[in-house]
């Protein structure tokens, strides 16, 4: 039985990766075939032929159907089958399932559940990866581990002292008290860790120019399932946002990650990394994607390595919790939820209520 | 904005909030509906926090907005 939430949305692919050939990938135990039509929509179908199930993904994209590399049945942009070969009639069932796809904030957002239940306004905004004032660097990295360990990572950055040290890690991180809060209606969780006095790790102090110490404010704002979004703030030790909430002396970089379950032992690592500074220096660049990308893999490795550990452990191995895994525990408690609220039928509408 | 608690940032009407103090291993939660109280065991807390309003009743059903989080995306 998958852990993952189904009618939620989650990130296929960043939008740079969807041209007009046909990509494979599998999202929440879906293989799923994506591509982009002339006229710049991107297409989500089941990489599946209803014949003898030959992927479509290593079949034939002309102009914008999918002609199947097997025996050739002919999919349109829905996964109607427009042709079969050597006869005129089309079997009624010949259709490959459609995923519904929004393109938003340079990402793809495919609906996982069914279809009528989809609603766009629900897609969570991260509007800095697609906006003139931030330059971005952006990765992805596949992760041999169940989403929710992710989830368990990002939400408790206190391990950044010991995980990252040298990267983005210092003492104060793990020292440094939080805040957590819980909006249950719009199913938010945001935790807060404001070092007002902190060494600057070599992430921030090479990217930044700042040599001294420094204020460092870490402001995680996840929408769970699938994307989670770091407010981070920089500036020297003493300098404070103005009243009016300006903060031109600051440097900000919005970390953002989209965890999309691929299967129910692998993840989708998306990582993304936009500044609001040296916007068109390539080594600052360079230099931010290097680094970012070896500390999501130095949590690739111990995730990974958890996950073999998860797998054979007795039922009913019990955890210790303490006052960092706070938003941790949040997390799993609105995953639960949306796991429920996604199983369950829909909620009648007022007209076939029976009330 | 300032110091290490920081004021709070969503703004619906539900919203729970833990505060670990500083300098303590305390954790303070405060319930949407006003109440609060403090413990040492995360799961302890969020579960009285949650069990509004078995565990704790302000006179309040309704919840109450605080101030628009500055940088929060979704409204
Ligand atoms: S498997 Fe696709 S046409 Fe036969
Ligand atoms: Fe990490
Ligand atoms: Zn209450």
């Amino acid at each position: 039985m998958p852990t993952w939430s189904r009618n939620q949305w989650y990130v296929a692919a960043y939008s740079a990766e969807i041209s007009h050939e046909l990509f494979a990938r599998t999202i929440c135990g879906e293989p799923l075939v994506l591509y982009r039509t002339t006229g710049g929509d991107v297409v989500a179908l089941e990489d599946r032929c209803v014949h003898r199930r030959y992927p479509l993904s290593k079949s034939h994209l002309i102009d914008d159907t999918i002609v199947c590399g097997y025996h050739g049945f002919t999919y349109d942009q829905c996964g109607t089958c427009l042709a079969a070969p050597g006869q005129k009639r089309i079997p009624r069932t010949a259709r490959v399932p459609a995923f519904t796809i929004v393109e938003q904030d340079s990402l793809v957002w495919v609906w996982i559940g069914d279809n009528d239940r989809s609603d766009e306004a629900l897609i969570p905004r991260a509007p800095w990866l697609d906006s003139p004032e931030y330059t971005v660097v952006r990765g992805m990295e596949p992760l041999q581990a169940r989403y929710e360990l992710l989830v368990d990572n990002l939400l408790d950055l206190s391990h950044e002292t010991y995980l990252h040290g040298g990267y983005i890690g210092t003492p104060e991180v793990a020292q440094t008290p939080i805040t957590t809060e819980v909006d249950e209606d719009a199913g938010v969780i945001y935790v807060s860790r404001h070092m007002d006095d902190a060494a600057c790790p070599p992430f921030y102090a090479e990217s930044t120019g700042i040599t001294g110490r420094i204020a460092r404010w870490q402001d995680i704002e996840y929408h769970p399932p699938c994307l989670y979004l770091l407010h981070s703030r920089i500036a020297p030790t003493g300098d404070l946002p103005a009243d009016d909430g300006t903060d031109d002396h600051a440097f900000h970089v919005e970390v953002v990650y989209a965890i999309t379950p691929e299967t129910e032992h692998s993840t989708h690592d998306f990582w993304m990394v936009a500044r609001d500074f040296a916007l068109a220096d390539q080594h600052v660049s360079d230099f931010l994607a290097e680094n970012n990308r070896t500390v999501v893999l130095q949590d690739v490795v111990a995730l990974d390595v958890l996950e073999t550990i998860v797998e054979g452990e007795k039922e009913h191995y019990q955890e210790l919790s303490i006052n960092i895994d706070t938003g941790g525990l949040a997390a799993r408690r609105l995953l639960k939820r949306q796991r429920e609220a996604g199983e369950a039928a829909p909620e009648p509408t007022a007209a076939t209520s029976t009330r | 904005m300032t110091g290490p608690s920081p004021s709070r940032m969503l703004a619906g009407r539900h919203v729970y909030r833990v505060v670990s103090q500083l300098g303590t291993d305390l954790l303070v939660g405060h319930c949407w509906c006003g109440e609060e109280r403090s413990a040492e065991d995360p799961i302890e807390l969020w579960e009285w926090l949650l069990a509004h309003p078995e565990t704790h009743d302000a006179n309040s059903a309704a919840g109450a907005a605080g101030p628009p989080g500055d940088r929060l995306v979704r409204t």
